[in-house]
């Protein structure tokens, strides 16, 4: 005789096996958010990135906002094309201007990527001066920003120096006149200037180790310097914010806007109480 | 006990009463265990930090204070240089960098009359370095000058400055004879008189002050004491 076995006893089916449950469709849809949560739970940067790119801007922020950030685009390309060009580049005096011909003439896409890379480098420059333009002419360099604007401008100067000993790289003439011309006018400082032509070039004349020392400088050296600093520069706007443009009046209070109308309704001047809207 | 310190740290009224010692002190101590293995572990850090920093700084420094040795390049038998036009010659400065390590120095016969007062039977040897920023000068025989491409500069005849930015007289490099073949050696720079110092870059003045204001660097070569 079979005698029923009790529910309680028989092996319990696994949840969401009964005919509701999310089949394997419905689970690996929910991969992405899994793995977002898992890495979420262990480093806590969600909180962090929500922080960064919902926070607060005053009103009145315009398009004269994303010069900085066309900047840091100008130089991701910038770093990432150099990482490239850096495969098939050999920076010695003898094979420099050939490795370089050979980059631009043979290698697929070659011209291309060196091209983004000669002309990223003037688009950064423009960048960073209409940057720096935006933030003088809306007084963004105000307290408590100075400390970015000091930021800037070592950034500014980085990025000089990154077009001085690029433009060593390709070994052409113009390359190698420019930086015999760019050095001596580093010489004719008073002092020092004579011992800092000699720093840069290793030695009193254009030497074996000028090129590798320009190329050592100018992707190793200032791009971490300008990385660091960049992420400075970032930590300090999200920190203080973006200041308001200059044309915005300040806010007033509901009981300021009143004191101000009433009064200028007492003196007789409609026109002061009008223009007093919340803004 | 009014000093700064006091006001900033004491609740007001204490004034009579000494400070206790901080937390962490023993008796007859004046540095707490904490400070003293922070003070350690700073100092630690520092020396570590030396040890990587200074290596690496003095690495790259370096060259500045290499002692050159001379280097002599023949340029061709006595008999092709006259003492009324400078002759080209190109020859080796830098060993290692092909043609980015040649340059050109302008050569002539000594001339013994005034102004120049050479012995006719030395040799003068121009660089082609302007003074001004370091562009690479022609000499033009018709005008007797040498010319500069980038900024105008002109020199006359012995490479004093007639024209244009160049702050001093072109260099010139150390000449002699062997086995009746000229020789070039290591470059030196003049005053605008024409007076030996030790090679300076361009750009850079020279004779008085102006020797102290761009000092010799320790990896050219001594002036010659003739001229």
């Amino acid at each position: 005789m079979k005698l029923p076995m009790p529910q309680a006893l028989k092996k319990p089916s696994k949840p969401g096996a009964d005919g509701n449950s999310a089949g394997p469709a419905q689970a690996l849809r929910e991969v992405p958010a899994d793995l977002v949560g898992w890495l979420d739970e262990r480093t806590g940067g969600a909180s962090f990135l929500t922080g960064m790119l919902y926070r607060k801007v005053p009103k009145g922020t315009n398009w004269f906002y994303t010069l900085g950030s066309a900047t840091l685009f100008a130089f991701v390309v910038q770093a990432t094309t150099g990482v490239f060009l850096a495969m098939y580049y050999d920076p010695s005096a003898t094979q420099a201007y050939g490795s370089i011909s050979h980059l631009t003439n043979d290698v697929f896409l070659g011209e291309f990527v060196r091209g983004m890379h000669k002309w990223g480098a003037s688009v950064m420059i423009i960048l960073i001066w209409l940057h720096m333009a935006r933030t003088y002419i809306f007084g963004a360099y105000k307290y408590p920003r100075e400390l970015n604007w000091v930021i800037g401008v070592v950034l500014l100067i980085l990025t000089m120096v990154m077009g001085f000993t690029g433009y060593l790289l390709p070994f052409d003439q113009r390359s190698f006149w420019a930086t015999e011309v760019g050095n001596n006018i580093t010489g004719t400082g008073p002092f020092l200037g004579p011992y800092l032509a000699d720093f840069l070039r290793a030695g009193p004349e254009f030497g074996a180790t000028t090129l590798s020392r320009f190329y050592a400088i100018h992707m190793l050296l200032v791009p971490g310097l300008i990385i660091a600093l960049i992420g400075a520069h970032l930590y300090l706007v999200v920190k203080l914010g973006t200041s308001a443009p200059p044309w915005l009046e300040p806010k007033r209070s509901r009981a300021t806007l009143r004191q101000e109308a009433v009064s200028a309704t007492a003196s007789g001047n409609g026109a002061e109480a009008r223009r007093g809207r919340v803004t | 006990m009014a000093d700064a310190a006091d006001k900033t740290n004491g609740s007001p009224g204490d004034g009579d009463i000494s400070k206790p010692a901080p937390a962490g002190y023993f008796e007859g101590e004046s540095m707490s265990r904490r400070k003293a293995l922070t003070v350690a572990g700073q100092a630690l850090g520092g020396l570590a930090g030396a040890v990587i920093v200074l290596p690496a700084v003095g690495f790259a420094v370096a060259p500045i204070f290499d002692k050159p040795e001379e280097q002599w390049e023949s340029v061709g038998p006595t008999s092709r240089f006259t003492d009324s036009t400078y002759k080209p010659v190109v020859f080796t400065l830098v060993d290692g960098v092909g043609e980015a390590g040649k340059t050109t120095a302008f050569v002539r016969r000594g001339i013994a009359k005034a102004p120049f007062n050479e012995d006719p039977n030395s040799f003068v040897a121009i660089s082609t370095r302007c003074a001004h920023l370091g562009c690479p000068v022609n000499y033009v025989q018709a005008a007797r000058n040498f010319i500069c491409p980038c900024h105008g500069g002109v020199y006359d005849f012995q490479g004093k400055v007639i024209g244009g930015p160049p702050v001093r007289p072109l260099d010139r490099f150390q000449t002699r004879v062997v086995k009746g073949q000229v020789q070039v050696g290591p470059r030196y720079s003049v005053t605008s008189q024409l007076q030996p110092v030790r090679a300076r870059d361009p750009g850079e003045f020279t004779g008085g002050v102006w020797n102290v204001i761009y000092p010799p660097r320790p990896d050219t070569f001594p002036a010659p004491s003739g001229g």
